[in-house]
């Protein structure tokens, strides 16, 4: 500093020419490659990766604390903020755990609409993650591609709630407001163009020679390892486990539907990508199928301990404006009890286990979060690895902060 | 919920009760789950049963969760759900644990308790017994105390900010320029346990 008030010390860090002691170096948490806010200490021998000790929490907000001091209605948007390349999915297992304490019942378009926006959300998700994962190997074409169509996806957000990325859209008891025809139209319209989007994406990684150096071969889980270290969603499916929460324990609607499940052969980074590009295929056959079976009728429960009534009922009617002033007040009573749901995220089996006391705020909402299960297989992915290899198993591992730190 | 759900849940029940025998305090199907609560002691034994056992097949560890419930003598739950792929089915097994206690560690049993150990450690303060690498996984490097408790205040006792002068981050204790406001939105006449403001007189009459 100017006035020299602070001296700084420059050591050098002990020779290692000789010594035991391993070189260790710092990753992130302000790297491009670490998705986020992620710290990895690597222990290095050479250029080879010996031991990996990520440190997270950089992003810790204490959502589940402040989960506990909202009400049910208030706490939806802070589902939003976890994982926020897919808002959506996380709202749903929240609202259908509430859902399963107060026994409510969601009117039928209301389940499709919420199927619709989860596999919007799905696509949103892999297409940030195939196209970055392109980008951490080297290539920089396809982010700006896959870019381009979550921008017209999310703009499909913002016409149903009014925000692009953090919606808060489901609510106890169904969905808050109806999605216009031209809307859905705009929506099935746009299934229909983006295969040749994704064929184009491919084209550039798929049979990239680039691409497959980097992540062939690289980060191979196996069948049990995936299954002792809790994996989910792509993960999971990659190393060719046949496990799909949509298929397995449907919610919704989704028994009705008629998709496939994608699996990989070899474990690989290479196989995961294959699955995600795959899994938007089938996520746009289950758009058309909603899209389809689309129905009018109410997309909101008319419970009005639940919902809210509608503005012109609030007018007439002395009940609905009690209804509307006790719901947005003191909120839903919610049974006392727990639960457990779990929705397939985009990144696997994202869970909320919440406790009731029977008042109007959660007593304990934990969150499960696929990416955490996912993160702390990094030592032992990485293990015998190159330096370069870790931020392509990052990439793999599709972690996103805001859910892995909550 | 399907019946035949229900069914297989309790099925399971029996099977398990009838192997666990006294290594069981109780178990309850509710909300289509089934919840078993087991002594803390017995924790490991009754997590590699419910994983060997071929009728259970609980293979997979999803979530670890503590509770906290400061009423109570041993105030925190801890609380594991565990998953079948083969039979489709989904258990909780919950165990109570006083401050001060330590429960023994599931990483024996289910690799990836790891980080979820800790994560509760971190948040609650529950130590697990023999567990490889207990240290703080979320909060602050140096972080004191134990955020989820529900003694623990919303808005935390520090707050960080960068200091021009010392040109580094300094800790300082909150201070808020309001206070914190926690409203409470519970009916008068049903939930709420206080005296309303002019009721005391009122209260006061009746003795």
């Amino acid at each position: 500093m100017a006035d020299g008030s602070r001296t700084i010390v420059v050591e050098d860090s002990p020779s290692d020419a000789g010594a035991d002691r391993p070189f260790t170096i710092n990753f992130g948490p302000q790297h491009p490659a670490a998705h986020g806010v992620l710290r990895l200490v690597l222990e290095l021998d050479g250029e080879v990766v010996e031991r990996v000790d990520p440190h997270i929490g950089l992003l810790h907000r204490g959502t589940e604390k402040l989960i506990e001091h909202k009400t049910y209605l208030q706490s939806i948007p802070y589902f939003d903020r976890l994982d926020y390349v897919a808002p959506m999915n996380q709202e749903h297992a929240f609202v259908l755990a509430a859902e399963k304490l107060l026994g409510c019942e969601v009117p039928r378009r209301g389940q499709i609409i919420r199927v619709l926006y989860s596999e919007i959300g799905r696509i949103l998700s892999h297409l940030l993650n195939v196209t970055t994962q392109a980008m951490d190997v080297g290539a920089l074409t396809p982010p700006l591609w896959g870019f381009e169509e979550r921008e017209k996806l999310m703009t499909f957000y913002e016409r149903a709630c009014g925000a692009r990325l953090h919606s808060n859209y489901f609510r106890v008891g169904g969905v808050h407001k109806d999605l216009p025809q031209k809307l859905i139209d705009d929506i099935y319209a746009w299934t229909e163009t983006f295969p040749k989007v994704s064929d184009e994406i491919e084209g550039l990684i798929t049979d990239n020679r680039i691409f497959k150096q980097r992540n062939v071969d690289i980060g191979v889980v196996s069948k049990q390892e995936a299954l002792d270290w809790g994996f989910t969603g792509v993960m999971l499916r990659g190393s060719g486990v046949p496990w799909d929460l949509r298929k397995s324990q449907p919610y919704e609607i989704y028994d009705e539907l008629d998709f496939d499940i994608v699996l990989g052969k070899n474990g690989d980074c290479y196989d995961r990508y294959v699955v995600r590009i795959e899994e938007m295929k089938q996520s746009l056959r289950i758009m058309r199928q909603c899209i389809e079976m689309l129905e009018p009728g109410p997309v909101m429960s008319e419970d009005g301990k639940v919902a809210p009534p509608r503005r012109a009922e609030m007018k007439e009617s002395m009940e609905a404006l009690i209804h509307h002033f006790k719901l947005y007040t003191e909120g839903t009573k919610v049974p006392a009890g727990e639960v457990y749901t779990a929705v397939e995220a985009p990144k696997g089996e994202f869970g909320v286990y919440l406790v009731s006391d029977g008042s109007n705020r959660p007593y304990r909402c934990k969150i499960r979060a696929p990416g955490y299960a996912h993160l702390q297989a990094m030592d032992w992915m990485n293990k015998g690895h190159m330096l370069a290899d870790v931020s392509a198993i990052i990439g793999t591992l599709d972690v996103v902060f805001g859910e892995i730190d909550r | 919920m399907s019946t035949t759900l229900l069914d297989d849940l309790t099925e399971l029940e029996d099977h398990i009760a009838s192997q666990l025998g006294e290594n069981l305090i109780s178990s309850q199907v509710a909300y289509g789950e089934l919840t078993l609560t087991v002594p803390c002691k017995q924790i490991t034994g009754t997590l590699k049963f419910l994983r060997e056992d071929p009728m259970c097949r609980f293979t997979q560890l999803m979530d670890l969760a503590g509770v906290d419930y400061p009423e109570r003598r041993k105030r925190f739950d801890v609380v594991y759900h565990l998953l079948s792929m083969e039979t489709n089915l989904r258990v909780r097994v919950k165990l109570a644990n006083a401050e001060g206690d330590t429960v023994p560690t599931a990483t024996g049993v289910f690799p990836n308790a790891d980080w979820y150990e800790r994560e509760a450690f971190d948040m609650y303060g529950i130590v697990f017994e023999g567990h490889p690498d207990l240290r703080r996984l979320l909060t602050d490097y140096g972080f004191e105390g134990h955020p989820l408790r529900k003694d623990f205040p919303l808005t935390g006792y520090t707050e960080v900010r960068w200091d021009d002068e010392q040109q580094r981050v300094i800790y300082e204790p909150v201070q808020l320029t309001q206070e914190y406001r926690n409203f409470d939105y519970l009916s008068p006449w049903e939930g709420s346990q206080y005296v309303l403001p002019g009721d005391e007189k009122a209260e006061g009459n009746k003795n």
